[in-house]
């Protein structure tokens, strides 16, 4: 039980100390850098919850895919972030402000309901893992939900990726004129016959091979 | 097969999610189909109709995937309202799509998928469907309001549309965690009898949770104060699309909110009924107020939309049956006078470009008589003015509010519909008593079918004939929902 507290706060010290340097990291690498770090601890949070399959997704998801194309765009971008950060620090007391509100409606929104019920919370946080039926892993139970329980879900969340998909493509895609396309079939299909080219050649003589006429 | 058979009360949904994807395969496989891309709009519409019919079929009160799923006579009416709205409106972008290709094939493709979202919407019976559908439905017009993206105004509306949106989708979001939180499940009928328990009204969890829901909602319908995205994208989208937004969407948000007030929220009416109240106020207000100093016509149809959905709102804010059937009836007949209206709009063409200015429809009487004609009819119809079908959908919800005793709301609802009329009938005056600017381009066939069924069921609501069976349905849909 030590030693778990002991990971949790550890995981949990470095996630908010990470997000908090993403923030006030000067150098935008840095910052993703930093963002990287943080979800690498969040995921430790998810396995020490007994939630592994969480853990394996946010890494693959976030740090293999999402981080890594927020290092991409900062590296390629030439924002100007100095600029951008001296608008956050005039605009820092309107925003410290409305985040004290949203902070204080959380607190009364939640707080005493946490204090009334805390002893509840606790007797359920003890009955839960005694589950008792056929063990599953993370990964099978979660399956098992998706494809029975929430399929209608599932499949809904599959329409509006598909639509993300066509609006992307709708909204980017331009159809240029004489740009040279790889045709796999063609390379395929090429053969020795007409890819070589034997030339007699006399002595003194000097001929452009075919192949570098396109220059 | 018999486990298929389970899921038949789905096909409306899957007959516009296959076609969509059929129609998308047509046009990305078959490079000349897009040639032709009336085609594709006609097949589009095709499947709108047959998910219709589909509709049509069903009967009774269903619930499909855990209660996740709701079908019921509500749900059917206004998902015929819905899908009748997308073809209408599909109907009008025939001349942009295939005359002058202004719009790519995906444009019919992104509205059926967008139809899609608005059933899941009007079925909606637990939060993540919800929140699913409106998201579907969402996405889909985000995409569309940009889709002209070699125009700065149709991007830009684009842009706006998804930025605010997606504040509006945190917020709905939040308050959808915060009602979890509360009831500790995700479906309406859990959460309604939590919140039917004594002393749930003064639970700050689920008055905060409502608050945030239908804050997001509100800004689906363009509900004032959450309606700033509304004029700038309606002025900045290409016209058919406008017409589109103004119909279809406004009737699925619609009918998620009537759902979610009258059936998951049915305990605590008073907290609720006060939020509608203002809404619809401050709606009916802005609507006929900022309108009036409007120059562009799509602007004027923007604020016209919004001072309708606060009219809509009067007879939710009754909450009574008669309220529900009025807001069913106000959806219906608005939705005709809408597409009408922008019938009229897409048809003002002069050399090929789209004219929207106010002042360009001076002396239309002279120049085309039959537009101008069913132009005065939608106006008029709009205004409130009596025997046209606009005057008997301001009746029926004003007459749920006074019923249910909010005499003040009706009282400031006519004031407001009296100041509306202002700017209605000055169109009116123009046309019909201006000097004469140059004549329009001819009307295009299809144009001058919506303009005319429009203008002929706007007209002909007075007779008991067209009107009772309509009247009859909104009322056996509102009293599913009690």
């Amino acid at each position: 039980m030590a030693l778990t507290a002991l990971f949790f706060y550890l995981f949990a010290g470095v996630t908010v100390m990470s997000g908090l340097l993403v923030i006030v990291a000067r150098n935008p690498v840095h910052a993703v850098l930093w963002l990287i770090l943080a979800f690498f601890n969040a995921a430790g949070l998810f396995v020490l919850l007994g939630a592994e399959f969480l853990a394996m997704i946010l890494v693959v998801v976030y740090v293999g895919a999402v981080a890594v194309l927020f290092l991409f765009v900062v590296m390629m971008l030439d924002v100007d972030f100095a600029s951008l950060r001296a608008g956050f620090i005039r605009h820092a007391s309107i925003g410290a402000f409305v985040g004290l509100v949203l902070l204080v409606e959380l607190i009364m929104v939640v707080g005493f309901r946490v204090v009334g019920k805390a002893s509840d919370v606790v007797a359920g946080a003890a009955k839960a893992p005694a589950s008792t039926g056929p063990v599953l892993t993370n990964t099978e139970a979660l399956g098992r939900l998706l494809y029975t329980q929430y399929v209608y879900f599932f499949q809904a969340a599959g329409l509006i990726l598909l639509v993300a998909m066509i609006g992307a493509i709708v909204l980017t895609l331009r159809h240029k004129e004489g740009i040279r396309r790889q045709s796999i079939a063609a390379q395929n299909a090429r053969t020795p016959a007409a890819a070589i080219e034997v030339v007699k050649l006399a002595p003194g003589q000097v001929i452009v091979p075919s192949g570098e006429r396109r220059g | 097969m018999s486990a298929l058979a389970v899921y038949a009360p789905l096909l409306p949904e899957l007959i516009l999610a296959l076609g969509a994807m059929a129609l998308l395969m047509l046009g990305v496989f078959r490079p000349e189909a897009q040639e032709e891309a009336g085609r594709i709009m006609w097949l589009a519409v095709a499947v709108l109709l047959a998910s219709g019919f589909a509709v049509l079929q069903g009967a009774g009160k269903q619930q499909l995937f855990d209660g996740a799923f709701v079908i019921d006579s509500f749900g059917r009416f206004m998902k015929i309202v819905v899908l009748v709205a997308a073809a209408g409106a599909l109907v009008l972008s025939f001349d942009e799509m295939s005359e002058r290709k202004a719009l790519k094939f995906e444009y019919p493709v992104l509205v059926l998928l967008a139809a899609t979202g608005m059933m899941m919407m009007v079925s909606a019976n637990n939060l993540i469907s919800l929140y699913l559908g409106l998201e579907l439905q969402s996405l889909a017009l985000y995409v569309v309001a940009a889709i002209r993206r070699d125009s700065t105004r149709s991007s830009e509306a684009g842009l706006k549309y998804f930025v605010l949106g997606a504040l509006s989708s945190g917020m709905l979001l939040y308050g959808a965690s915060l009602l979890y939180g509360f009831a500790g499940a995700t479906s309406f009928e859990a959460i309604a009898a939590a919140a039917r328990s004594p002393g749930a009204g003064q639970d700050l969890l689920l008055v905060f949770g409502l608050v945030f829901l239908l804050v997001g909602i509100a800004f689906k319908i363009s509900a004032v104060p959450f309606h700033m995205w509304t004029p700038d994208v309606y002025e900045g989208a290409p016209t058919p699309v406008t017409a589109f937004f103004a119909s279809a969407p406004k009737v699925a948000a619609m009918a998620l909110f009537i759902r979610i007030v009258i059936s998951m929220f049915a305990g605590v009416q008073p907290q609720w009924q006060q939020i509608v109240v203002f809404l619809a106020i401050a709606s009916m207000l802005l609507g006929a107020f900022a309108a009036i100093r409007q120059t562009n016509i799509k602007r004027l149809m923007a604020y016209s939309s919004i001072a309708n959905m606060g009219y809509a709102l009067v007879g939710l804010a009754a909450g009574t049956v008669e309220g529900v059937q009025g807001v069913l009836l106000y959806m219906a007949i608005y939705v005709v006078m809408t597409l009408g209206a922008f019938a009229v709009i897409l048809a003002m063409r002069r050399d090929g470009t789209a004219i929207e200015d106010i002042s360009e429809l001076a002396g239309l009487s002279k120049t085309n008589l039959p537009m101008a004609f069913a132009m005065a009819m939608f106006m008029f119809s709009l205004a409130g003015i009596p025997p046209l079908a606009g005057f008997f959908a301001k009746l029926y919800v004003f007459m749920a509010a006074i019923k249910a005793e909010l005499y003040t709301l009706a009282v400031i609802g006519v004031l407001a519909s009296v100041v509306g009329a202002y700017y209605y009938l000055r169109i009116v005056k123009l046309m019909f008593f201006d000097e004469a600017g140059q004549p329009f381009e001819p009307t295009l066939p299809k144009e001058r079918a919506v303009q005319w069924v429009a203008m002929v069921l706007v007209i002909a609501f007075v007779l008991p004939i067209i009107s009772a069976p309509l009247v009859e349905a909104a009322a056996a849909a509102a009293r599913t929902l009690f």
